[in-house]
C-alpha cells in the first residue's frame, strides 16, 4: 500500500493528496482524529512536491497516537488534565518519521491516557469502528486504528501496554505490531505503565509495518531501556515463507471464553500456514492464568506514580481561582482525571502502599517472571505461537464500559505478551459476522524477522486485508 | 555529654559535576536567570525519560569509598512518591534498597579528647527538587514561584548511624566530612544550599524528633543544642517527647514543629524501571585508584615528615589546597616554621578577611618564612608583610620589606644598643633587681627606639635580660 502510495506521489501532487485526505477527515464521523496538523501537513506537502528527498516514508502522511509527544501539536492524551499542552519536543519516533519524510496529519483519540480497550474513556468521546459505528474500534489506539482502517490516513502509530495497539488492529481489520520492549524509543511516549509498553505501527499491509518499523526501531541513547545495537531492515526476507517453521499453539489461549466465530476464523489460519508449509504442535503457556491480575496490579502501579506529574502547574489544564497548593492540584486533577483513571492510579497507589508492596506489586513482579519464563521455555521447540488477538470481536459502544471487569478480561491473550516483552503482530484473518477478526502471532524477543515474514506469508495466501468497510 | 543521641543525614550536591543526574543540563545555574537550566527531562514533560550520568554514579562511589563504605555489587534507582510544587514529576529518583554504598565509618575527635569511629549506614544518589520562592515569609506569602534550574542536580545522601553524643561532636563530624568531599574534588562548599542536614535527635529514652533541612553547620550546632533543652524540659515537666519532624528557624534559633508521625507520608517507593540496573562492581577498582590521600592519611604523614605538631598537621590538612600549599612553601623553607606561620598567622588573617588560601602566593609565603628563618625580618615585622599582601595586593615581600623598612637590624647594632641601653637606665636596672619583672620592659622600649623598631621585641627582651643579670 504505501510502496503503491509511494509511486503515486510521484506522478501526482502531495498537496493536492493531502488536501483530499482533510477533506474527508474533516466530513468524517469516526471522531478518530483530536487534533489536526493541516497547516505544517500542506506545508510539509509542499516542500516534498518540490523537493521529494529520499527518506523511507517521503511524503506518506501518518496519523499519529495522541500520547506520543509532537512538538508544536497538541498531545493531550485525550485527557481533560492536559487540553491545551503544546509540546516542545518531539519524541524520538517523531524524529525518526520526520527524518524519513513522514507527514504528521494530526494526533489521534485514545483511551485516556491509554486506559482502556475501546477508546470510549476518552475526554472527546468514543471514536467509532468504521465496520460498524455502533461498535467500539477497540482500544486504547482506537483512533490510529480507525484512521486506517477508516481511509482517513494510510498509516499511523500507536502504542501498545496491554495491547493496545493489537486490540484495535483486530477490531478494525488491519495490521498492528507490538514490538520487543527497548526495540522502539520511548522517548516521548506519555507514560502510562513504562516497563511494558512499546510504540508500534498500525498498517494496511504486513509490508507497510515492516517500513515503519525500518523507521522507527533502532538505538537511542534517551532511553535507558532502550535496545543496543544496528538499526534492524525488515523489508529483506520479508517474502522468505514460512516451509519448515514450527508454530506453537497454546491451548490456554483457546476454549471457554473466545467467540467460536473467532476461534473457527484462527484454525482456518492456523491451517492456512500449515499449506504454506508451516507445522504447528499445541503448547502450554501454563502461567497464562494470573496475567491478566499481574499485568492490572504491574500497570496501575507505575500508571498511580507516572500521572502524578499532572498538577496543572507547569502544563495542561488549570482553572485559574488558585487556592493553597494542596486544594489547588486536588481540584486539578479531580476535574481532569476521568473515572477510568482515577479508578487506575487509585488501585495502584493502594498496591504501592506501606505493606501492601509485597502483598501486590512485588507478587505480581514474581508471576512476571514465570510468565516470561513460560514463553522462553516454549520458544526451545517452536519458532512462533498463534492465537486470537482478542476473544472476540468488537462490541457495542457502551455495552460494557460500566463492567470495567468485563473489560480487562478482553485483554487476556494480549497481555501476557507485554508481561514477557516479547512481540507481537495482529493481522486480519476472517470475520466474525460483518466484524473482523485477527490473528496474533508471538515472537521471541527480537524475533520481530519471524513474526513479519509469518504474517507476509499469510496476507499474501488471503484475501483480508483487502477488505473495506462501506465507506459511509 | 549525658545520653544524648544523634544521628544526621547530609545532602551534598555533588556541583563539580558538569551536567545534572539525568538529563545534560548544565550545573552551573547559580546566577542565572530562574527555569533558565531545564529541559524536558528535568521538568518532568510529559514522556521525557531520565538517564543516569554515569558520572556521577562514580563520584558517589568516590565518597562511599572515601567513607570506608562497602560498595554494592549492584545498585538501583527507585522512585520516592511525594506531591510537591518542586518536584515535577510528582516523585524523586532515589535509591531505597540496594544504595551505592553502605557501612562506613569516619573518625572524629570526640567531645572527650579521644578519637571515635563514627559508622555510615549508607550513602546514596537521588535528584534535588526544584526550588521554591515565596513572596514574603513562608507563612504569609500571598503566592510561591517554582525555579526548576535546581531540579535535578546530583545529590548524595549520607547517612549515618546515631553515634554522635553533642551539637559539637555533630559540628565537628561535618567538618570533617565537608573536608574529606573538598579532597575528593566532588563538592564546592561555597554554593549556596549545597550541603543541607537532616539531624536526628533522642534523649535517651525518649522519642526522637528530626529537624529538617538545615544550611550551615552554626545551624546545625545551634537546632541541636535547642533540641537538647526543649526536650529536656519536656522531659523535667514529664511531657512525652513526641517522635515529628520540626523546622529549623535560623532568625529565632528554635525548632518549630512541622508534622508529626501520625500524618507521616507513605512514599510507596518502587524501583524505577526507566533507569537499568547498573552492576557497580567492577568500577571500583579504577575509581579507587583516583583516591587522592585522604586528610587523616595526609595529617600523619605531616607529623612524621615535617616533625610537626598535631595540631598544626590538622589544621593545615582541614582543606586540600591549604595543605598543597603549606608543602609547596616547604618544599623552599623550614617546614616547622611554615607550618606556624600559615597555620597560625597566615590562616587567621585570611579567616579574618574571609579570604582562601588562593588570595596568597606560595612563593609569597615561601619568601618571608626564609627570611624570617634567616632572621632578615622580625614576627611582626612578617605579620605586616602578609596583612599588606592581603589588603595591597601589590609588590613582593621583599619589595615590602624594602619599602617599609622593615629590615631587621644587624645583631651587633642590637647587642650594642642593649649595652647602651642598660647602662643608661640604672634605676629600672635597680627596679627589677628589687624583683620587678616589668621594669625590664623599659629597658626594652629604650632598644627599640634606639634600633627604630626593627629590632625583634621578644628576641630584645632576652637579650637585656641576660645583659642585666651578667652586670
Amino acid at each position: 500500500m504505501l510502496s503503491e502510495l509511494k509511486d503515486r506521489l510521484k506522478a501526482e501532487s502531495c498537496e493536492e493528496y493531502l488536501c483530499r485526505l482533510f477533506e474527508k477527515i474533516e466530513k468524517s464521523s469516526l471522531n478518530a482524529f483530536t487534533t489536526l496538523a493541516k497547516e505544517s501537513a500542506l506545508k510539509d506537502a509542499r516542500l516534498f512536491d518540490k523537493n521529494p528527498g529520499q527518506g523511507l516514508l517521503a511524503g506518506v502522511p501518518i496519523a499519529i497516537k495522541g500520547s506520543i509527544s509532537t512538538k508544536g501539536i497538541e498531545t493531550n492524551c485525550s485527557s481533560r488534565i492536559l487540553r491545551g499542552y503544546i509540546p516542545p519536543y518531539d519524541a524520538h519516533v517523531i524524529e525518526r518519521l520526520k527524518a524519513e519524510g513522514a507527514i504528521i496529519v494530526g494526533k489521534t483519540n485514545m483511551d485516556e491516557f491509554a486506559m482502556g480497550t475501546s477508546t470510549e474513556t476518552s475526554c472527546f468521546g468514543p471514536t467509532k469502528n468504521p465496520w460498524d459505528r455502533a461498535c467500539v474500534p477497540g482500544g486504547s489506539s482506537g483512533g490510529s486504528a480507525a484512521v486506517v482502517a477508516g481511509g482517513e490516513a494510510p498509516c499511523s502509530l500507536g502504542s501498545d501496554t496491554g495491547g493496545s495497539v493489537r486490540c484495535p488492529a483486530s477490531f478494525c481489520g488491519i495490521v498492528g505490531l507490538k514490538p520487543t520492549y527497548g526495540l522502539v524509543s520511548r522517548y516521548g511516549l506519555v507514560a502510562y505503565a513504562n516497563s511494558l509498553e512499546q510504540i508500534g505501527p498500525l498498517t494496511h499491509t504486513v509490508e507497510d509495518t515492516a517500513l515503519l518499523m525500518e523507521a522507527i526501531s533502532g538505538h537511542d541513547e534517551r532511553d535507558s531501556t532502550s535496545a543496543e545495537g544496528e538499526r534492524h531492515c525488515y523489508l529483506p526476507g520479508l517474502e522468505d515463507g514460512v516451509a519448515g517453521l514450527k508454530i506453537g499453539i497454546p491451548k490456554e489461549y483457546f476454549g471457554e471464553g473466545v467467540n467460536r466465530d473467532v476461534e473457527k476464523a484462527v484454525w482456518e489460519a492456523i491451517a492456512t500456514l500449515e499449506s504454506l508449509g508451516a507445522s504447528w504442535q499445541e503448547i502450554s503457556l501454563p502461567h497464562t492464568r494470573y496475567a491478566l491480575a499481574a499485568y492490572y496490579v504491574i500497570a496501575m502501579s507505575e500508571a498511580s506514580s507516572n500521572l502524578a506529574r499532572f498538577d496543572g502547574l507547569r502544563y495542561g489544564s488549570r482553572q485559574g481561582d488558585d487556592k493553597d497548593w494542596h486544594t489547588t492540584f486536588s481540584e486539578i486533577r479531580a476535574k481532569g482525571f476521568g473515572p477510568e483513571v482515577k479508578r487506575r492510579i487509585m488501585l495502584g497507589t493502594y498496591a504501592l502502599s506501606a505493606g501492601y508492596y509485597g502483598r501486590y506489586y512485588l507478587k505480581a513482579l514474581q508471576v512476571r517472571t514465570l510468565i516470561k519464563e513460560d514463553f522462553l521455555c516454549a520458544f526451545k521447540d517452536v519458532d512462533l505461537i498463534a492465537s486470537p488477538t482478542m476473544p472476540i470481536p468488537a462490541f457495542k459502544i457502551g455495552e460494557r464500559i460500566n463492567d470495567p471487569l468485563s473489560l480487562y478480561m478482553a485483554d487476556v491473550f494480549t497481555v501476557p505478551i507485554n508481561l514477557a516483552g516479547v512481540p507481537a503482530i495482529s493481522v486480519p484473518c476472517g470475520f466474525a459476522g460483518h466484524l473482523p477478526v485477527g490473528l496474533q502471532l508471538i515472537g521471541p524477543h527480537f524475533g520481530e524477522a519471524t513474526v513479519l515474514r509469518t504474517a507476509q506469508a499469510f496476507e499474501a495466501a488471503t484475501p483480508f486485508h483487502e477488505a473495506q468497510p462501506e465507506v459511509i | 555529654m549525658d545520653d544524648v543521641i544523634i544521628g544526621l543525614e547530609i545532602h551534598v550536591q555533588l556541583n563539580r559535576l558538569q551536567s545534572k543526574m539525568f538529563c545534560g543540563c548544565s550545573t552551573a545555574y547559580h546566577d542565572s536567570l530562574p527555569n533558565s537550566h531545564t529541559c524536558p527531562v528535568c521538568l518532568g514533560l510529559p514522556g521525557s525519560l531520565p538517564v543516569i550520568n554515569k558520572r556521577a554514579v562514580e563520584y558517589g562511589i568516590k565518597v562511599g569509598l572515601a567513607l570506608n563504605c562497602k560498595i554494592e555489587e549492584e545498585t538501583l534507582f527507585y522512585r520516592k512518591n511525594y506531591y510537591y510544587p518542586d518536584l515535577p514529576k510528582g516523585f524523586q529518583i532515589s535509591q531505597y534498597d540496594y544504595p551505592l554504598a553502605t557501612k562506613g565509618h569516619i573518625m572524629i575527635l570526640g567531645d572527650d579528647g579521644a578519637e571515635r569511629n563514627i559508622r555510615i549506614n549508607r550513602a546514596h544518589m537521588e535528584e534535588d527538587p526544584g526550588r521554591l520562592v515565596h513572596a514574603g515569609t513562608i507563612d504569609k506569602a500571598k503566592y510561591t514561584m517554582v525555579d526548576y534550574n535546581r531540579c535535578g542536580m546530583p545529590l548524595l545522601e549520607v547517612v549515618t548511624e546515631p553515634d554522635l553524643c553533642s551539637p559539637k561532636e555533630a559540628r565537628v563530624f561535618l567538618d570533617k566530612l565537608k573536608s574529606i568531599l573538598d579532597y575528593l574534588d566532588v563538592f564546592d562548599g561555597t554554593q549556596e544550599g549545597s550541603m543541607r542536614i537532616d539531624a536526628n535527635i533522642s534523649l535517651k529514652g525518649g522519642d526522637r524528633s528530626e529537624v529538617k533541612n538545615i544550611t550551615g553547620f552554626k545551624g546545625v550546632e545551634k537546632a541541636l543544642s535547642y533540641e537538647i533543652t526543649r526536650q529536656k524540659n519536656l522531659q523535667r515537666r514529664n511531657i512525652k517527647v513526641v517522635q515529628e519532624t520540626r523546622h529549623f528557624d535560623e532568625l529565632r534559633n528554635i525548632t518549630v514543629s512541622i508534622r508529626s508521625k501520625v500524618g507521616a507520608h507513605d512514599y510507596r517507593y518502587f524501583p524505577e524501571c526507566d533507569l537499568a540496573v547498573l552492576r557497580i562492581a567492577p568500577w571500583v577498582p579504577a575509581i579507587r585508584a583516583t583516591l587522592p590521600e585522604l586528610p587523616d592519611i595526609k595529617r600523619e604523614r605531616f607529623v612524621k615528615q615535617y616533625s610537626l605538631a598535631d595540631d598544626h598537621a590538622k589544621s593545615l590538612t582541614s582543606e586540600i589546597k591549604l595543605a598543597n600549599f603549606y608543602e609547596a612553601v616547604a618544599a623552599r623553607a623550614a617546614p616547622r616554621l611554615a607550618a606556624v606561620w600559615i597555620a597560625d598567622v597566615l590562616k587567621g588573617e585570611l579567616n579574618y578577611r574571609d579570604l582562601s588560601i588562593e588570595s596568597f602566593q606560595e612563593e609569597h609565603m615561601a619568601e618571608i618564612v626564609q627570611m624570617l628563618e634567616q632572621s632578615k625580618i622580625s614576627e611582626d615585622g612578617a605579620v605586616q608583610i602578609i596583612r599588606e599582601l592581603l589588603d595591597k595586593k601589590g609588590g613582593t615581600p621583599g619589595e615590602i620589606v624594602l619599602a617599609l623598612g622593615l629590615c631587621r637590624a644587624e645583631d651587633d647594632a642590637v647587642q650594642k644598643a642593649v649595652r647602651e641601653a642598660v647602662a643608661e637606665s640604672a634605676a629600672a636596672v635597680a627596679d627589677y633587681k628589687a624583683g620587678s619583672e616589668r621594669a625590664l620592659n623599659f629597658v626594652v622600649g629604650l632598644v627599640m627606639k634606639k634600633t627604630r623598631g626593627k629590632a625583634d621585641a621578644g628576641e630584645v627582651h632576652k637579650l637585656v635580660k641576660a645583659e642585666v643579670e651578667k652586670a
